[in-house]
């Protein structure tokens, strides 16, 4: 079972992971995007991290809700909504449950996934973030399993041509290079394998 | 036509300048009378290209007389953001609908027919009609 701290470990990790690799994550967006990936998911961890603290939140789904609200209004990117609503759905998804089992997160996870897909309009191999999201969901509950799924899935966008977002207005130019939202949501399923392991 | 509120336009962009002369160009063509509330929402709150839910809500707040309140964006984040805020439902007003329209076109349609007083579900229409006016 995983309660809310668990998940503020989860968030808390993320954020740091963030802050080691903005620049990196800056840096895959200035060969196809608008070169604020990495500052903007940096401002809106780091806002995460900063609201956790002041108000620790009881469950995981409440911990996820406020972690999801504060990326939405503090990114000023395209990323802050999708990221906010991939934790806010799973947040509901997982009502005021004081614990929940791996495959709850799961699906509450899946919940997510598939409302930022309905956000963004994207498909799989659209080279986004859910290339990374929907594999490291699946490796669920294996934890290990779906930080390594994560890492790849955004290692297997470089070849792909990006078909939504800044990054599609590049066309083939977009080929070759890792979509920087991907390289970002491997760092948030990493964070959570890491987790999971220190938890197990 | 004076005896119903008029529906709001938020016009929601990158840049603080476009949405404000988006804004401003969409009022004046409105003709002289009376004129819908139109609130730009551009940029962030410190100023830099972006998008902000926390700007939008104030907006579409603002917009609101109560006949309902259309959004148009320009492109990207500012798009997802709106849709995300609908998505949740209690961050913007009860009747708020984000258009599919050209920015500058349907800024200028919904503002002239919100302004003569037509109901929502019309001025979002026209809005949306914008994309057919071809110019060659």
């Amino acid at each position: 079972m995983r309660d809310a701290g668990f998940v503020r470990r989860w968030l808390a990790t993320t954020a740091r992971a963030v802050e080691r690799d903005a620049d990196r994550l800056t840096e895959l967006d200035s060969a196809i995007g608008d070169a604020d990936h990495g500052s903007n998911m940096r401002r809106g961890m780091t806002a995460v991290a900063a609201a956790l603290e002041k108000e620790p939140g009881g469950t995981p789904g409440a911990v996820l809700l406020l972690a999801g609200r504060t990326l939405v209004s503090t990114v000023g990117g395209a990323s802050g909504p999708l990221y906010g609503t991939l934790l806010r759905r799973a947040g509901k998804a997982l009502g005021d449950a004081e614990q929940v089992t791996d495959d709850e997160l799961r699906t509450a996870l899946g919940a997510g996934a598939d409302a930022v897909a309905q956000l963004g309009g994207a498909a799989p191999g659209d080279k986004t973030m859910l290339d990374t999201v929907r594999p490291a969901i699946e490796a669920l509950p294996d934890y290990a399993a779906a930080g390594a799924a994560a890492a790849r899935g955004a290692e297997d966008t470089v070849p792909l041509r990006a078909r939504k977002g800044r990054a599609s207005y590049l066309g083939e130019r977009s080929m070759g290079h890792m979509d920087p939202g991907a390289a970002s949501a491997a760092l948030l399923f990493g964070a959570l394998a890491e987790v999971a392991a220190a938890d197990d | 036509m004076t005896d119903r509120a008029l529906v709001g336009i938020v016009l929601v962009s990158h840049s603080d300048e476009v949405a404000r002369s988006v804004a401003r160009l969409a009022a004046a063509l409105a003709g002289g009378g009376e004129l819908a509330p139109v609130m730009a929402a551009g940029g962030t709150p410190d100023g830099d290209l972006g998008t902000s839910s926390e700007l939008i809500a104030d907006a579409a707040r603002r917009a609101d007389r109560g006949a309902g309140v259309v959004v148009l964006a320009d492109l990207g984040s500012a798009v997802v953001t709106v849709r995300a805020m609908l998505a949740e439902g209690d961050e913007l007003p009860p009747d708020t609908r984000l258009v599919d329209a050209p920015f500058v076109e349907g800024a200028v349609a919904a503002v002239v027919t919100a302004s003569a007083g037509a109901d929502l579900a019309a001025v979002a229409a026209a809005a949306g009609e914008a994309y057919t006016f071809r110019k060659l």
